[in-house]
């Protein structure tokens, strides 16, 4: 395991991303990178910005998106009121950082792998494709209802081949659990590997075809969280064989026929 | 500054300790900072059996603090005993185990399961958990089941030193408070959470399955404040201070009213690194205002006449 700390770092470049019509919902913040010895893609840090005081308590849980040796980017979407107060900080903002906790999505090289990404979920697979030794063997869907510039697709799509769906109306979302399910079978013919973060309905769509063609398959689950380090136990979910575990250690990856979603 | 706390037999080097349900089984932390640095931690609630603890979700952010509703989730004490303590630096730093029962005779024999183990410093009673439909904090809310439960414990604990976690869910802490040391306990703890509800009025459902849940945090401080002066007016025992400590200030004001230590919860939360550096915060503290030591300045609250 790699290293971990807790350390205040200083907020690099805040920047809003795409034309949704909420200015600034979707945003990347980069961030100092502290010295841990690396992470995996799939991973997540804890962030509470210093000025939080005592107000919000928690840290908020970040998929790591990208990285370098100086810095880390996180992608964002403002929700509620602690993602809404992240995306005021500014550049020189000091933000307490702990991590890279969780475990990280499975690499197998030669395997062809899809990467099925709903929305914001679509995160963690730019570190994904930017650590793969052979982008070659990767594929990618990303099911979305913001306009496609929201997300860090386009950048995905020069690297691997790349497939998206608009559910921009209640028929588009049959259309995309169709195109799922053919992704599927045809991964799970060829003997694949499926990664799969989005919302919980999203993963249960993957979770139902994933075990009706036997396919293998990783779901990233992102329960509320408040401390990130496996001790506060609000972030349990059941295991395969019906215990609580703890997400943010035991997770937040879990093969799909070992959690119940 | 001398910071070393000695009480009813428990030896810590400083008043900080970490409050049960917030630091895991310490290893959690280990990757943050020293354990050793600590006076103590109390260890994740333990039952004889293990239990699955509450349905999702189990956890709300508050103004200023948080609700909570877990259900005891735990491994179980032989897990304890086997896996985890062997873990530990308990040498170094005084391991508390924080235990759960149904009935006071159940209570007794977690205590008979723990009294053998060298590595455990004292027993901490949990007569006051609000999220469990049986036992928990209706034996906090009686006097007389209180004594018993504390006589039970102190039966099978052999020479540990036995602390009494109670409730503020009560009338009054007063009474509590004396009928655990009418129990025999070495000390106090307090406060345990407050009982409280969050609800969402755009699906109109609570935001928490248990639906009622435990409130802690800064928010709860002025309570606890409140609850460990009235204690230490009521009973001779040492009193160990708990509530919404964030800072060393926080921990200080504890100090001050009576107790003899504090345990930091909710703030291991806002970092996994807060509690380490807090016995030294709260020595720079002691020395800025003047305070002759930790001891002299325990206590020293003026009252009005």
């Amino acid at each position: 395991m790699s290293l971990r700390n807790c350390r205040s770092v200083k907020v690099l470049n805040i920047s809003p991303v795409g034309q949704s019509k909420t200015a600034g919902e979707f945003f990347e913040l980069k961030l100092e990178r502290t010295d841990w010895d690396g992470w995996k893609p799939g991973q997540f840090v804890m962030i509470r910005p210093v000025g939080w005081e005592l107000d919000m308590l928690w840290g908020r849980p970040f998929s790591l998106c990208s990285g370098d040796d100086e810095s880390i980017t996180l992608f964002i979407q403002a929700v509620g009121r602690g993602t809404g107060r992240i995306a005021e900080l500014s550049p020189g903002d000091m933000v307490t950082m702990w991590g890279p906790l969780g475990n990280s999505f499975a690499v197998e090289p030669d395997v062809p792998t899809l990467m099925l990404a709903g929305g914001i979920g679509i995160a963690p697979f730019r570190g994904y494709v930017e650590q793969h030794p052979h982008p070659g063997n990767l594929s990618l869907f990303l099911a979305h209802r913001l306009p496609l510039d929201c997300y860090p697709y386009e950048l995905l799509s020069r690297a691997v081949q790349s497939r998206c769906m608009l559910e921009a109306k209640p028929a588009d979302l049959d259309c995309i659990i169709d195109t799922m399910r053919d992704l599927i079978r045809e991964n799970a013919e060829q003997g694949g590997l499926i990664l799969s973060c989005g919302p919980t309905p999203f993963m249960r769509t993957v979770q139902r075809f994933a075990k009706e063609f036997g396919a293998r398959a990783q779901v990233s689950l992102e329960n509320r969280m408040a401390c990130g380090v496996g001790a506060c136990l609000g972030c349990v979910t059941k295991d395969g064989s019906g215990h609580h575990v703890q997400v943010c250690t035991r997770g937040p990856i879990f093969w799909a026929d070992k959690v119940e979603l | 500054m001398d910071m070393q706390v000695n009480f009813g037999g428990l030896s810590l080097k400083n008043p900080v300790m970490t409050a049960s349900g917030t630091f895991g089984f310490g290893l959690e932390f280990a990757p943050y900072g020293d354990l050793t640095r600590l006076g103590g931690f109390v260890a994740k609630g333990l039952s004889l059996k293990p239990r699955e603890g509450n349905p999702m979700p189990r956890i709300a952010e508050t103004p200023c603090g948080m609700l909570n509703a877990i259900g005891i989730q735990n491994p179980g004490v032989e897990y304890f005993v086997t896996r985890a303590l062997p873990m530990l630096p308990w040498k170094e730093v005084a391991v508390i185990a924080n235990l759960y029962a149904c009935d006071a005779e159940e209570f007794g024999e977690l205590a008979g399961v723990l009294a053998g183990e060298e590595g455990v410093a004292a027993l901490e009673v949990n007569v006051s958990c609000p999220n469990v439909k049986e036992g928990g904090v209706a034996f906090g809310q009686d006097p007389a089941q209180i004594t018993r439960v504390t006589e039970a414990v102190k039966k099978k604990a052999g020479n540990k030193h036995v602390m009494v976690k109670l409730s503020p869910n009560v009338t009054d802490i007063a009474v509590c408070a004396r009928a655990a040391a009418e129990g025999g306990a070495d000390s106090l703890s307090l406060i345990n959470t407050l009982s409280g509800m969050a609800v969402d009025v755009r699906n109109r459902k609570p935001r928490i399955a248990n639906v009622i849940a435990g409130l802690s945090g800064p928010a709860v401080k002025p309570v606890a404040l409140r609850c460990v002066h009235q204690a230490v007016q009521a009973v001779d025992i040492p009193v160990v201070g708990i509530g919404g400590i964030a800072s060393a200030e926080d921990a200080l004001e504890f100090i001050l009213v009576g107790a003899q230590a504090v345990q930091v919860g909710t703030a291991n939360f806002l970092r996994p690194d807060f509690a380490f550096g807090l016995a030294e915060e709260m020595e720079a503290l002691l020395s800025d205002i003047g305070a002759a030591s930790l001891d002299e300045f325990r206590g020293s609250l003026q009252l009005p006449l």
